[in-house]
């Protein structure tokens, strides 16, 4: 590891757990915010990063989750039921949804989890008697660990805060594992991949699963967080928020999520300044950035080491050359 | 007893019967060459064994055992390995990881290998393989970024990762420098006798148009024209028979 890479780590890790005491509550709220996104987009990039499945359907698992836990609070059943629950569920659901990306590949599928999304929605729009409709479920409980509760914004993000760090190293170490390799191999090359013996239905139909339960995982932090959950958050809109997240962070990075997710969810405030442009200059900066860096911000030290790369090795071609030119 | 024996493989497009009628065996520790101009269906009969492509009708039976319609990921977990007509490396992988994830699948159940170290126990067969193909100086190089020689290399040394009885190989000299092909060469022979002396025999089925290559490595020779078997012989026969050099070899 680079001393660059050790010294942001560490930056990164101060900034985490020694700024937000000093914020406002807004503050707290949108850090907490952001790693909410940050465990939703890992397991994004999971599926789309990792194993090359292209999927606009995530925010309906992180409406799974987060229904999943509201609905079981308000019929009195814990947090700590309700978490698991809502794992296993967007575990089951997906893995369904990765059945499609058996039979079809890139736009298609990502036409086909979009219409999976569409029609989840429509559910936690129309079905009032469970979801509460358009109103939705409000003064959702925040839950006490250890006996410690958990309901001041600080508290609850030091809990998110820890929740993402341990998911975060499950990847890490599930990414490091052969699985990880499996996954690559199927992005770059899933008929290579068949021949080398890796089942690539399993495989596929587990960066589903997994990535779902990452935002299985969001969701049931993201109802307590806001206390109040409708539809809204769970559109086909948001899922591809959560894909710009990934790729603005760069797809196949295993920062990216947290980077990205920075662009989506803190950089908009930041850009107040602008008001009614704010939405505009978003836009824009998302256009530019596809163009000049379609792998992503985490894409910039492996271009700059290419370009340096590049520059040594035609140094040394002329260099070669004014010798050749140098003989009689 | 055969290693592989193929039956009376048929696959049509339509009206064009790509593998009419193909029927041959390939012996434990054998070398065995397919020949033929373009478009003569080697390809087609190699992905119908393969699992690739489905055959109309034939049977193909590896070790005595019917392995007709088993997935290629299955026909690999039985011990058939192979290379394609074009590079097939993971370019975003090291050269190192490529070989490990070409055999890793080989260790244990899917379920243990989840969270389990990343080498899967692979690394010192890796780095035999390594040292084997010359390719020390790249094994940390992502493989996308090496020479279109090298990138064939590792390519080959994919299909050797696990060990596999009977091994594949479509075109391994095509557009490889010719210092190269003696280099390919001299490897697979290392390979077939390495494995052919130890309790299981290792096989391959190579088709090549590198006549030399093909003449001086294989054993016995098929040579294929419009989907049919025109001579199966040693390089001997196959060089002096007159419908080959009719057919094929002749100008």
């Amino acid at each position: 590891m680079s001393k660059l890479s050790v010294a942001t780590g560490v930056a990164l890790a101060a900034v985490l757990l020694f700024v937000p005491p000093f914020l406002k509550n807004y503050g707290v709220y949108l850090f907490s915010y952001w790693l909410v996104f940050v465990i939703a987009t890992m397991g994004l990039n999971l599926t789309i990063g990792y194993a090359g499945q292209k999927s606009l359907g995530h925010a309906a698992f992180f409406g799974i989750g987060a229904y999943t836990v509201a609905i079981l609070l308000k019929a009195g059943i814990s947090f700590w039921i309700g978490l698991p629950l809502a794992m296993l569920g967007c575990f089951i659901v997906g893995l369904a949804l990765g059945f499609p990306a058996l039979r079809v590949q890139t736009i298609y599928l990502a036409f086909a989890t979009l219409g999976f999304n569409t029609a989840l929605w429509l559910v936690m729009r129309n079905e009032e008697w469970l979801t509460g409709g358009t109103f939705g479920i409000n003064n959702i409980a925040r839950p006490s660990l250890f006996g410690l509760e958990l309901t001041s914004n600080l508290r609850f993000y030091y809990f998110i805060l820890g929740v993402a760090v341990i998911m975060c190293m499950l990847l890490w170490k599930l990414l490091h594992s052969p699985w990880g390799k499996a996954f690559t191999a199927l992005r770059d090359n899933p008929i290579r991949a068949e021949s080398l013996g890796i089942d690539i239905q399993a495989y596929t139909l587990l960066s589903f699963a997994i990535g779902a339960v990452y935002a299985g995982v969001a969701g049931a932090l993201f109802a307590p967080l806001v206390e109040f959950i409708e539809p809204a958050p769970f559109t086909v809109g948001a899922s591809i928020m959560m894909y710009l997240m990934v790729v603005v962070g760069g797809a196949g990075y295993f920062w990216g999520p947290l980077l990205g997710s920075a662009v989506g969810v803190i950089l908009p405030e930041w850009l107040r300044f602008a008001q009614g442009w704010y939405l505009f200059v978003f836009g824009t900066a998302v256009v530019l950035l596809m163009l000049w860096l379609p792998d992503g911000l985490l894409s910039i030290p492996d271009k700059l080491r290419a370009r340096r790369q590049s520059r040594a090795a035609s140094a040394a071609r002329a260099a070669a050359a004014s010798r050749i030119e140098v003989q009689p | 007893m055969s290693l592989l024996r193929v039956t009376d493989l048929r696959k049509s497009y339509g009206a064009i019967r790509a593998v009419d009628g193909v029927s041959f065996e390939v012996m434990p520790g054998e070398i065995f060459g397919v020949i033929g101009p373009n478009g003569s269906g080697k390809t087609t009969m190699f992905n119908s064994v393969l699992g690739q492509i489905e055959p109309d009708t034939g049977r193909i039976e590896l070790n005595g055992r019917d392995i007709t319609g088993l997935s290629p990921q299955q026909l690999n977990q039985r011990g058939v390995g192979r290379t394609f007509q074009t590079l097939q490396v993971f370019a975003k992988m090291t050269v190192r990881d490529n070989l490990l994830v070409a055999a890793q699948e080989h260790r244990g159940s899917m379920w243990s290998r989840m969270f389990a170290p990343g080498d899967s126990g692979l690394g010192a067969k890796a780095d035999a393989l390594i040292d084997q193909f010359r390719i020390r100086h790249v094994a940390d190089k992502k493989a996308g970024e090496l020479s279109y020689g090298q990138q064939k290399l590792v390519d080959i040394a994919m299909a050797f990762m696990s060990e596999p009885d009977l091994v594949l190989l479509d075109e391994p000299c095509a557009g490889v420098n010719p210092s190269l092909v003696g280099g390919i060469s001299t490897l697979l022979k290392e390979l077939n006798r390495t494995r052919a002396s130890g309790a299981k025999a290792s096989s391959f089925v190579i088709i090549e148009h590198n006549m030399d290559f093909v003449m001086d490595l294989c054993h016995r020779i098929l040579v294929m024209v419009e989907g049919k078997v025109l001579a199966i012989g040693t390089p001997a026969e196959i060089r002096a028979n007159k419908q080959v050099l009719d057919a094929y070899l002749g100008n």
